[in-house]
């Protein structure tokens, strides 16, 4: 579904003569190795995300979906019920609740994974000593699996065992509950995502910083620019291209972040943590299943992040990006 | 940080050395510990989690691993994510090979939205196609079959890799491919013989890339595996922690046994990982 829409916005494209695109036939077989992913895709994602949507306007939950056991084949008995969950979901202040605490998470998130990834770039791509030492083990956090690290991460925090109040005890202060408050229960989440996301954004922030050639920097520095002048006027716009793929693709990451809310603090305390992403998963699979509601949910978190991007986009095209 | 005052051209003063190593000592520091942690709470004896006496190694033990091993299903669970890691490997780097090669060379009717349209998958929420998915694969019968789980890794894996590979091809030279089709290679013959082994790096970094994302994996794992025997890591590491009991004591030692594996073979693959992600999008 969604490649032959895609198709169609190319041939109008190549309608109104643009491109140098050229038609099906002069590379059918591009075609032909794109269509592996391109079935995988439709079966997977377009057939899904279109039953999804469908699902959304129905009432289908656990109760009445429908399902086979052994012989006996229950049939479906959910209705088609147009936009109820929708007005349902956006006139809730749970959904404006979660969205706002979803917002905060992500502008954190990425903006500490952006600014610390920034800062370590720019002190890694010194000439330096150890700096292959340094490198690999500020990278080290991104080789531990997304699980396993929410995993430490709770133990860390865990308030009666955790390393984190025996510190404070040995200070002589008393332990917090960490995962127990919704603040501090926020600020450990933040602080997991932060220490995992980082060496992704350095890496890449590097590799921009190393792409820069070093003659502007010599120029600059013979017409009397500041360090910090050379850092606004040079490297910054040198790291143009490489930010806006890295900051995009991190805000939709971070957005739909599951593992680290729902592993450290389950969405607790009382949902008090719970993003879209994860309170939507927790409605279709726990307690009575509300798929229809649970999918209503994703098609709206789907409906931001496609807006977001196409507003991105068109920013960055703006400013004249040919991306 | 950056504001060091140039004594020449790229050299600093002791003091502004100082300051640069000592920043980024405190951030080694802030990334390694959790992990030194695990290790260390890992290799206490049996009840050792218990307390958070930084006491080192005066009583270390191997007990926790020899539970894990003997005790548990974590063998199981890990024969699971090997096999199901594997084959999403295998067939994500397929997959992301041919479409990223036909991306980057031919400028056919509708690259570009094929390239968009990888990139907006990347946004789709779990919650939208989990039920879906969960219905297909139940229709299917291939709910607890790592098949199913291998089908909806690749959802998650192959759009990222596909960009990846287009950009490990932009890099390979147009000229070569011609050579090729110049001395009697097909275009197919081309990408095979010619293309794909230039971009050897790339496909490490794909495969890679493709392994830890189903490694690494929980929410899929943790609805279309129930059964026990069936789950991979993710899913399976779960029930050490439960809702009113855990053992942190096995939790941390399947930690270091999953983590030890995916970092080695990180450390080797990094370098490549870092030149594919940049090349990309550093080019203009």
């Amino acid at each position: 579904m969604t490649v032959s829409t895609g198709r169609v916005t190319a041939a109008e494209r190549a309608a109104r003569g643009r491109r140098r695109e050229r038609p099906w036939s002069a590379h059918w077989y591009a075609w032909a190795m794109i269509a592996p992913v391109a079935v995988v895709m439709l079966v997977l994602i377009g057939w899904p995300l279109a039953r999804g949507v469908y699902l959304s306007l129905t009432d289908a939950t656990e109760a009445n979906i429908g399902r086979t056991i052994g012989v006996n084949v229950i049939p479906a008995t959910y209705e088609f019920v147009g936009l109820d969950n929708y007005v349902a979901i956006l006139t809730s202040g749970l959904f404006w609740e979660k969205l706002t605490w979803t917002v905060i998470w992500t502008v954190a998130c990425v903006a500490a994974h952006y600014g610390i990834g920034l800062g370590l770039a720019v002190m890694l791509n010194r000439r330096l000593r150890f700096r292959s030492v340094y490198r690999v083990l500020l990278i080290l956090p991104w080789a531990v699996p997304a699980f396993v690290a929410a995993f430490i991460w709770r133990y860390l925090y865990n308030s009666d065992y955790g390393v984190i109040n025996g510190l404070l005890r040995m200070a002589g202060l008393s332990g917090v509950g960490w995962l127990d408050d919704p603040t501090t229960a926020k600020i450990a989440v933040i602080t997991v995502n932060v220490w995992i996301g980082v060496p992704f954004m350095m890496v890449a922030l590097l590799g921009g910083l190393q792409s820069i050639p070093a003659e502007l920097y010599e120029a600059a520095e013979v017409d009397g620019a500041s360090p910090w002048q050379r850092f606004v006027a040079i490297t910054l716009p040198g790291l143009r291209q490489v930010s806006s793929t890295v900051i995009l693709l991190g805000t939709i990451w971070t957005f739909n972040m599951f593992p680290i809310i729902y592993l450290v603090t389950r969405g607790g305390p009382g949902s008090e943590t719970e993003i879209l992403v994860t309170y939507a998963f927790r409605e279709a699979f726990s307690g009575v299943r509300n798929y229809s509601g649970s999918a209503a949910w994703g098609v709206i978190i789907l409906a931001m992040l496609v807006v977001l991007a196409i507003g991105y986009r068109r920013t960055l095209r703006a400013q004249g990006d040919p991306w | 940080m950056k504001r060091v005052s140039y004594r020449r051209r790229g050299e600093r003063g002791p003091l502004a050395s100082i300051g640069l190593h000592a920043g980024l000592l405190v951030a080694v520091a802030i990334s390694l510990f959790p992990v030194v942690w695990l290790v260390l709470t890992s290799l206490k004896p049996r009840d050792g989690w218990l307390s958070t006496e930084l006491r080192l190694f005066d009583d270390a033990s191997l007990d926790n691993y020899a539970r894990v091993l003997t005790g548990t299903q974590f063998p199981q669970w890990l024969l699971n994510s090997v096999l199901t890691a594997g084959l999403t490997m295998v067939a994500g780097v397929f997959l992301a090979a041919t479409t990223g090669y036909a991306v980057s060379r031919f400028r056919f009717l509708g690259h570009r939205s094929v390239m968009w349209l990888l990139l907006i998958t990347q946004m789709f929420p779990v919650a939208i196609l989990i039920v879906p998915l969960y219905n297909l694969m139940a229709g299917l019968g291939l709910l607890n079959q790592i098949p199913g789980l291998v089908i909806a890794y690749l959802t998650i894996a192959v759009p990222f890799c596909a960009w990846m590979m287009k950009s490990y091809f932009d890099t390979v030279p147009v000229e070569i491919d011609q050579a090729g089709l110049v001395d009697g290679l097909t275009p197919f013959g081309v990408f095979w013989r010619v293309a794909l082994p230039l971009a050897r790096p790339g496909i490490a970094v794909t495969a890679f890339y493709c392994f830890m994302t189903a490694w690494g994996e929980v929410g899929y794992a943790t609805v279309f595996m129930s059964q026990e025997d069936r789950q991979p890591l993710g899913a399976g590491l779960q029930h050490f922690i439960g809702q009113h009991w855990s053992d942190w004591g096995l939790m941390t030692a399947s930690a270091v046994l999953i983590a030890i594996p995916a970092g080695v073979v990180f450390l080797l693959v990094q370098r490549h990982l870092i030149t594919g992600l940049t090349a990309g999008a550093t080019k203009s």
